[in-house]
């Protein structure tokens, strides 16, 4: 059989196969409650309630607004080029999924795994299925017949060049660090000490860069709901539209939890070890809870402060970080 | 100004010509860009950060309405009300149209009838027979609690006559007899 990739450990086909619905089916149904709880915090911030009428303190929103997002029409415009206007919607919903296999939930217990897979090359994973995830927007705002949807996928464009370069740039210092790409190595060498601690710059510029790559404020431009309607969305309704909102929520699970993993130390914690799993999830929750309250507080960033803000000072810093860690790895 | 000090011979370049000017100094901001201002944009998100979790901490200061009611003061002019005397229970209203005559938006309508000695409706000479507002063109302005000279229509404080028929916001004497169902809280003293 033809080796997909090269693992560091090996295990029969059924546990792989149960481990990845058990991740996918924790992960879909942290999402809806995440939408909730998104709604509530930002509610709270500005002295509101948030949604409490559907369900015991509004938990079950999610389920009203799937319903209503499945019950409309799956409408198409008339200069909308079809298939790749159907592709928009799916290619990050994708993306989300696959970069879910690499999230580090626990070290090998019992002669399992507790990840989707651990591959030696992690990283260039995450940054190559994040990438796709673009491909997702670019083609469905492209292919909306739309300006508003052409603008918004532009921005996107725009924004995945320039934040990509300074999120890898920000997560190499970690991976010089350890030595390894793999995510499970890198949580292995942080038994001493979190990297948050001697990574500190390179963990601030990769939860920035998270902020653009996963559309939220303030650098929301491609959505931009003010000006563009939303952008890409723009002329999606119903469950394709709803696809995109999800992949939002699942965008910043996996963003999160790839920070947890290199900066937050991912699974460890005190405890039994049962617990990891348990550890890594409330990390990976209080990131979330990060984005939220960043969202409830900043404006969107106009187009030229965030192309200044990317180009000229998070690159640079970036490859600052990077240099003066190479010097000190070495030196020490 | 220094048209004038020219006029005087004065010379414009001198120091303590320079001096005698009041100079308005214009508060400028730093030059955005730069290390100086990630570290500025940095130290301002600790800052709005700060604010929002204030909020945050203060809790929502939602009334959610249709459970919770905000109180009304005493003198809020509601739905009005017409009054009978407690002891006679005889209406209060003579009929004399004064609060029809007194309505800006027309919208009270009364027609007055004799009250026949053995069975008395009013207090006075003649009663109301019709007795009619139209809440759908009232401003609750209230003069026509001013206008009465008997006290018998006054404003209550009820506000929620919301109704899906314009025809239903007409209401009859009878409507505006009936002790109305107290659906709004009253402010306390010194609220």
């Amino acid at each position: 059989m033809l080796p997909l990739a090269d693992t560091q450990f090996v295990e029969a086909t059924w546990i792989m196969i149960v481990k990845s619905i058990v991740i996918f089916g924790v992960i879909f149904g942290i999402l809806p409650l995440l939408t909730v709880l998104e709604r509530k915090l930002i509610g709270r911030f500005q002295h509101r309630y948030g949604p409490n009428r559907v369900g015991p303190y509004g938990l079950l929103q999610p389920l009203a607004d799937v319903g209503k997002l499945i019950s409309k029409e799956s409408f198409r415009p008339e200069n909308a080029v079809s298939t790749l206007f159907i592709l928009g919607p799916l290619l990050p919903v994708l993306a989300g999924v696959l970069s879910l296999a690499i999230i580090p939930w626990g070290d090998v217990q019992g002669g399992v795994g507790f990840y989707g897979i651990d591959v030696p090359i992690g990283i260039l994973y995450f940054f190559a299925v994040g990438s796709i995830a673009f491909y997702g927007l670019l083609l469905g705002g492209w292919s909306s017949g739309s300006k508003y949807s052409l603008l918004g996928a532009m921005r996107s464009a725009a924004q995945l060049i320039s934040y990509e370069v300074s999120m890898g740039l920000a997560l190499l210092g970690v991976i010089m660090m350890s030595g390894s790409l793999s995510l499970v190595s890198i949580v292995h060498s942080q038994g001493e000490m979190w990297f948050i601690l001697p990574q500190f710059v390179g963990f601030l510029i990769f939860m920035l860069a998270g902020f653009a790559e996963t559309n939220r404020t303030p650098f929301d431009m491609p959505e931009a709901d003010a000006e563009l309607v939303q952008g890409f969305m723009t002329e999606y309704g119903g469950m394709r539209f709803g696809s995109f909102l999800l992949v939002e929520y699942m965008e910043i699970l996996v963003v999160s939890g790839i920070a947890a993993a290199m900066f937050l130390g991912g699974w460890m914690g005190p405890g039994p070890s049962f617990l990891d799993p348990i550890w890594m999830l409330a990390k990976m929750l209080g990131l979330v809870l990060l984005f939220i309250w960043i969202r409830a507080t900043l404006p969107r960033l106009r187009y030229d402060q965030l192309m200044s803000l990317g180009w000229k000072v998070l690159l640079p810093l970036a490859t600052l970080n990077v240099l003066v860690t190479a010097v000190l790895v070495v030196a020490t | 100004m220094s048209a004038a000090g020219n006029g005087n011979g004065f010379d414009p370049k001198s120091a303590s010509y320079l001096d005698s000017i009041e100079v308005v100094e214009v508060q400028r901001g730093p030059e955005p860009g730069g290390l100086g201002g990630a570290y500025r944009a940095f130290g301002e998100t600790l800052r709005g950060l700060k604010t929002t979790m204030a909020r945050l901490i203060e809790g929502p200061m939602t009334i959610e309405y249709p459970e919770e009611k905000t109180p009304v003061y005493p003198r809020f002019r509601g739905r009005h009300k017409l009054h009978k005397f407690e002891d006679t229970g005889l209406e209060k209203c003579v009929g004399c149209s004064l609060c029809a005559a007194a309505c800006p938006a027309d919208c009270i309508r009364v027609v007055a009838a004799e009250n026949i000695p053995g069975e008395r409706v009013s207090a006075g000479e003649r009663y109301a027979a019709v007795y009619e507002i139209n809440l759908s063109r009232c401003i609750f302005c209230g003069y026509c609690e001013i206008a009465c000279p008997f006290d018998a229509i006054t404003m209550g404080h009820d506000y929620e006559m919301a109704d899906y028929d314009r025809r239903d916001l007409i209401f009859t004497k009878e409507m505006l007899l009936a002790e109305p169902v107290e659906r709004t809280p009253l402010k306390a003293e010194g609220e």
